[in-house]
């Protein structure tokens, strides 16, 4: 049987504890579900720390682990959360090694969810990290590419954030991309967006309309493959990016990276200016397949109407 | 305490002085460009404490504040590293990246400081908790005053760590005294979360007198000192303030007079040569 993602964390933090003389911190780890089951059910005594829950501080008791070259694996339960999380690993551990020669890695592990849990806790917060130097952003959604980004964090002394989504716990499949000469429109796609982006394909391939589809994994820094331009420089309709974060941070930036690199418009699709609440009705969640579809209609029609005018 | 223990913190509080005395000195002539935050006035903290350390023949991890000097230069942080330091140079301890506010040093065990006041506070507690080595955690009264300071002090409680809380409370956040901030003081916080605690002068008598129960479990000192220069900068807020360091060589009579003049002498020598080299 294939292994999930959820159980290729749970053995990679294993590892981590037993093999690498790593820890594990963070809130309410052993409540519950031991954060979605992706946590061994250790003791303290074994590397799985408790912190209290004042989230200010603990960023900075793990900025300090991450000194002691321990290897901290941090766990941010909710992205959002970060806002209180994030500011010493941000200003300390992601500049110690630039200022003081001294690396700090600690392997973030915030985690996204979806769907009436308020404006704080759902959806994912990287762009909060993506402006701040001294850090990398890895987006996994598969088994392989998590063990990718945990191989890449111990072969390097970086703070790494992983931009994870309980929505891909269960997945077991890798995601690959769909690249061609002859396609309409190319998606660029992150975090749990990813999973939709597959489905979009699919169904507006049933229209004779040609998809393809770029996987984002590394998000900082932001890789951009040859075959990804030039699909897009070959496509008719240039390209899309699909993010669970709001639009004006990291899939902004994106987006005009690739501007830059080609000739061709891309458009940004991601959560809506508007703060979510708890309930279905103020939910503010990444765009799903049927409004991904309409905002490829609708950048085909303005582009072909303003060929048309040409 | 034995005079000879006295003077020997005499030294290196001699020492921090007149260090000070001269990065005053080439503010004022300009050569130092960058914002200084003078330790002269509260050098008896780290003098005391690193005496102290050396007697029990511990290194302790430090996290330094950024009033900092004092805490370098007392644990045995190369002076020439820290003028070079603050004449911004790549020679300097920090790579002259760092300048007066985020010494750093290896060899002493020192971390560098961020910018963000207090922040030391939890990184401290962090390194403490994963390597179980002695700590000394020094922060300003205001710095105390953090939110995640005060989260920080609980959980060192919590885990029982070995580490040591310094407050230099110099009863100023720039300007603003403490009474118009709180109404509470650390010694009863700290007792709050069941940590040693307690409220004294920068006495190092006083200070010694809790030195049995260092890094044996947790504890905070707020220590109560004066900052004779500004916040930042070379200027003086009063005349009148109690200086610590002049009142110990007054006591302490000709040996230390006769320290504080080597000192003078051989660390403007050191300055006049580092200044040279520009």
């Amino acid at each position: 049987m294939e292994i999930t993602v959820r159980e290729t964390i749970k053995k990679t933090v294993l590892k981590h504890l037993k093999e690498k003389n790593g820890l594990i911190l963070g809130q309410c780890l052993s409540a519950v579900g031991w954060v979605g089951g992706t946590i061994p059910e250790l003791t303290e005594k074994e590397g799985v720390i408790e912190l209290s829950m004042a989230d200010v501080a603990n960023g900075g008791i793990v900025v300090g682990a991450g000194l002691s070259n321990r290897r901290p694996i941090y766990v941010i339960r909710y992205q959002g959360f970060n806002w209180f999380n994030a500011p010493i690993i941000l200003n300390y551990a992601c500049k110690s090694k630039e200022l003081w020669n001294v690396p700090c890695p600690i392997f973030i592990r915030g985690i996204a969810m979806e769907g009436s849990i308020g404006p704080v806790a759902g959806s994912s917060h990287c762009s909060l990290y993506y402006r701040m130097p001294g850090v990398k952003i890895i987006s996994p959604m598969t088994p392989k590419e998590y063990k990718l980004a945990y191989k890449s964090f111990m072969n390097e002394d970086e703070v790494y954030y992983v931009s994870e989504h309980r929505a891909s716990y269960g997945n077991h499949k890798e995601l690959n991309d769909f690249l061609s000469d002859d396609v309409d429109i190319i998606i660029f796609s992150i975090s749990i967006t990813r999973f939709e982006a597959q489905k979009v394909k699919e169904t507006l391939e049933k229209e004779n309309l040609k998809i393809a589809i770029a996987n984002i994994l590394w998000i900082k820094p932001f890789e951009i493959k040859d075959q990804w331009l030039r699909t897009l420089e070959k496509s008719k309709h240039g390209g899309i990016i699909l993010d669970d974060d709001y639009e004006s941070g990291v899939a902004s930036d994106m987006a005009y990276q690739l501007m830059k690199l080609s000739s061709k418009k891309v458009e940004v699709m991601g959560l809506k200016n508007q703060s979510a609440g708890f309930s279905k009705k103020s939910d503010n969640l990444p765009p799903n397949e049927k409004e991904i579809i309409k905002k490829i209609r609708e950048i085909i029609k303005k582009n072909v109407n303003y060929k048309n005018t040409l | 305490m034995n005079k000879n223990f006295r003077l020997e913190i005499f030294k290196k509080a001699s020492l921090c002085r007149n260090f000070e005395e001269r990065v005053i000195e080439n503010v004022n002539n300009k050569k130092i460009t960058t914002p200084v935050y003078v330790s002269a006035g509260q050098e008896f903290i780290a003098a005391t404490l690193s005496s102290i350390c050396k007697k029990k023949k511990i290194k302790p991890l430090i996290f330094g504040q950024h009033r900092c000097h004092s805490t370098y230069l007392a644990f045995g942080g190369n002076i020439i590293k820290l003028i070079d330091e603050l004449l911004g140079r790549e020679s300097g301890c920090t790579k002259g990246k760092g300048g007066s506010a985020s010494i750093h040093s290896k060899d002493i065990n020192m971390f560098g400081h961020d910018g963000l006041m207090g922040s030391n506070g939890p990184i401290g507690v962090g390194a403490c908790f994963a390597t179980k080595k002695p700590t000394i955690i020094f922060l300003g009264d205001a710095a105390a005053e953090e939110d995640y300071v005060l989260g920080a002090l609980g959980w060192a409680s919590h885990k029982k760590l070995p580490i040591l809380f310094i407050v230099e409370d110099n009863d100023l956040s720039i300007l603003t005294k403490k009474s118009v901030r709180r109404n509470w003081n650390m010694k009863d916080v700290a007792r709050s979360f069941k940590l040693e605690g307690h409220d004294i002068k920068d006495d190092p008598k006083e200070i010694e007198k809790h030195s049995n129960l260092f890094f044996k479990k947790p504890m905070l000192l707020n220590i109560n000192t004066n900052r004779i220069y500004w916040h930042a900068g070379s200027g003086i807020d009063n005349k009148k303030t109690f200086d610590r360091f002049r009142n110990e060589k007054t006591k302490l009579g000709n040996q230390a007079i006769k320290i504080d003049e080597q000192y003078k002498i051989n660390i403007k020598k050191l300055w006049k040569l580092q200044l040279e080299k520009q």
